[in-house]
């Protein structure tokens, strides 16, 4: 380090530009909307055509993928850096959702879409009352309880050949049509993704950030922890479910490897890259991380490989992941100061 | 019902080598080491490289891939975990992700179409009671016992033994004490990679080597811990005579498919029911609100 540098030091401003002050609506002048509309815009913009510009059918179903991968990482990041319970176990969500609108749909005869919206609730219920038990758990414990559950269910349905065994469901109803398919998944990732932006900053939303924060504070004011935990992993998993269900009417097919490992893991990885907490981040991570997978498998599980070593980087080496990095940029002003 | 006491202390002796490893590393240096059962499939591939591929003798590859496994153990804490000590869960998620890169790396790069198998130490079988016993699984039996008795005389009587289980107690006054903590966090990953390895190249020869055995390894190691409680090496091996005979009484009635659902069984239910485990040292109030 030369002499010149170590007597300087970065200094980072806020710029003061902001939707809402405390009391009052803040945007001063068109520039400032822009600044401050421009990203959002160019997401939203950018995801609602992303259908027309990709080549082929096929990619165009990876955006359905991404959007299903999506729904799971926002879940992921809400229960993460939200409520403080990290969840390895996204497979869980996927499965239940998948086999019950499969189900719903075979043996019933109920159209995908309310097959979806049915599993989506009946899903997260399941997928709470199974998780209430363990939700007192802190940590490294709760995160190996929702690692383990996916890979009970699936080895339960294998060994009691339950719901056609290792076969799967067959003959699951597809979307009417591919726009039908796509858009239907990209409109639940922004309404999602904006819903819990709003959330996260209503009362409920810094109630379940006091409880990552300090349960014992919350619990002497008189809340239930476990109340709020249970809904927050009931909204978790009702996002996770919706993904699981839609994407059994995407592959016309739903079985045990709706329990995959690449569920639990792809959308922590893409959590992380993205930046947790953020919200945006895990989105625009799976954006990137989904089609490098996508790329990759014709390699067979190389793309496994390929995200674990992505994965393990970001935690190990850049924490903070390319949202909150940006995010700094783009509020702050950066300056040298003399020291 | 002899064979079932058998076996069933066969499979209680199998699961207790498999959670060593694992109880070692979280006992003393607090890190869930996702990785165990990469660590356990890499020494069985090298051991089979070693003598298979390479035509060294048998003894000479088992002691070298021991090696290397320790090695390559201490290398993932000295050059990755390291950077992330303390923070449990991206311990987890760090070293989950190094194992699933090895395991599934194994899967891509060339170990499959055939089946990779070592032999037995010790050819032949003899007649317990009525049950026949191949000697290979009574020296998996001598050899959990002997490792055991090692690792109590390692870590009651010799300088590092006793250096790390001054850490495991006490990390403050183990540096009062001129311990270097993340040498000895190192060191503890070194051998527990290696008691890994050892579990490896004893429980191999009785199948193939694939890497499956990896994802179950895993389980099994985290159901022993977990059922006897984190950090205490008692209760492991006490738990791995209650899953182990569990295992084989599921197995006998109900079906081979059962043995994995009663290991992800016990982990869930214990940790609901009573999260420190049978001999755990943590307060129940330091996990639960």
């Amino acid at each position: 380090m030369s002499d010149e540098q170590r007597q300087r030091r970065k200094e980072r401003l806020d710029r003061g530009i902001k939707v809402r002050a405390d009391s009052l609506y803040a945007m001063m002048s068109w520039r400032e909307l822009g600044y401050l509309t421009a990203p959002r815009l160019l997401l939203i913009g950018g995801i609602l055509v992303l259908p027309f510009l990709v080549p082929g059918m096929y990619w165009q179903r990876v955006i359905a993928v991404i959007c299903i991968y999506a729904l799971l990482a926002l879940s992921f990041d809400l229960l993460a850096h939200f409520v403080g319970l990290v969840s390895l176990g996204g497979a869980l969500f996927i499965g239940i959702g998948g086999y019950i609108s499969a189900m719903l749909n075979t043996s019933m005869g109920v159209p995908p879409l309310a097959a979806i919206l049915i599993a989506a609730l009946l899903g997260g219920i399941i997928c709470t009352l199974l998780l209430l038990p363990c939700l007192p758990l802190r940590g490294v414990y709760f995160a190996i309880v929702t690692l383990m559950y996916p890979l009970l269910l699936m080895r339960v349905i294998e060994a009691m050949d339950l719901f056609g065994g290792t076969d799967g469901i067959m003959g699951v109803d597809s979307f009417p049509n591919r726009w039908v398919e796509q858009y239907f998944m990209i409109g639940m990732v922004l309404l999602f993704l904006f819903g819990l932006r709003r959330l996260v900053n209503t009362d409920l939303g810094l109630v379940l950030r006091a409880v990552m924060d300090n349960d014992q504070a919350v619990k002497a004011s008189g809340m239930s922890v476990t109340v709020f935990k249970a809904l927050a992993v009931f909204i978790a998993a009702f996002m996770g479910c919706l993904g699981g269900a839609s994407i059994v009417h995407i592959y016309m097919w739903g079985g045990i490897s709706l329990f995959a490992l690449d569920f639990s893991i792809l959308p922590i990885a893409a959590t992380i890259i993205g930046g947790g907490g953020t919200l945006v981040g895990p989105v625009l991570g799976c954006f990137i991380l989904v089609p490098i997978s996508e790329l990759l498998r014709e390699f067979g599980t190389l793309r496994i490989v390929a995200y674990s070593i992505i994965l393990m980087a970001f935690v190990v080496f850049r924490s903070e992941g390319l949202m909150n990095y940006g995010r700094r940029k783009y509020n702050q002003f950066e300056r040298w100061v003399k020291v | 019902m002899i064979d079932i006491l058998v076996y069933g202390t066969v499979n209680s002796i199998s699961l207790a080598l498999m959670a060593l490893g694992f109880a070692l590393v979280y006992g003393i240096s607090r890190v869930a080491n996702f990785a165990h059962g990469a660590l356990y499939v890499v020494t069985g591939f090298l051991t089979w490289t070693l003598f298979r591929g390479a035509g060294l003798n048998y003894v000479a590859s088992i002691l070298l891939a021991m090696l290397m496994t320790s090695l390559i153990g201490a290398a993932i804490y000295q050059f990755f975990l390291i950077r992330v000590r303390g923070m449990a869960i991206s311990e987890i998620i760090a070293s989950y992700a190094i194992g699933l890169a090895i395991l599934e790396g194994f899967r891509w790069g060339g170990f499959k179409g055939m089946t990779y198998t070592l032999p037995p130490f010790v050819e032949g079988s003899v007649m317990l009671a009525g049950t026949p016993v191949d000697y290979h699984r009574l020296l998996v039996v001598l050899i959990g016992f002997a490792v055991v008795a090692f690792l109590w005389i390692f870590t009651h009587f010799t300088r590092i033994g006793l250096a790390l289980r001054g850490m495991a107690q006490d990390e403050r006054a183990a540096l009062m004490l001129g311990i270097d903590s993340d040498l000895m966090a190192v060191v503890a990953m070194g051998f527990g990679a290696m008691l890994a390895g050892l579990s490896a190249v004893v429980l191999l020869p009785l199948g193939n080597i694939v890497v499956e055995k990896g994802y179950d390894v895993l389980i099994q190691a985290i159901a022993v811990c977990i059922v006897g409680g984190l950090g205490s090496w008692a209760g492991a091996v006490v738990a791995a005579f209650i899953i182990g005979f569990a295992q084989i009484l599921t197995v006998v009635y109900w079906g081979a498919h059962y043995q994995m659902v009663v290991a992800l069984l016990a982990i869930i239910l214990t940790l609901v029911l009573r999260p420190s485990g049978l001999l755990g040292r943590h307060k129940e109030l330091e996990e639960r609100v």
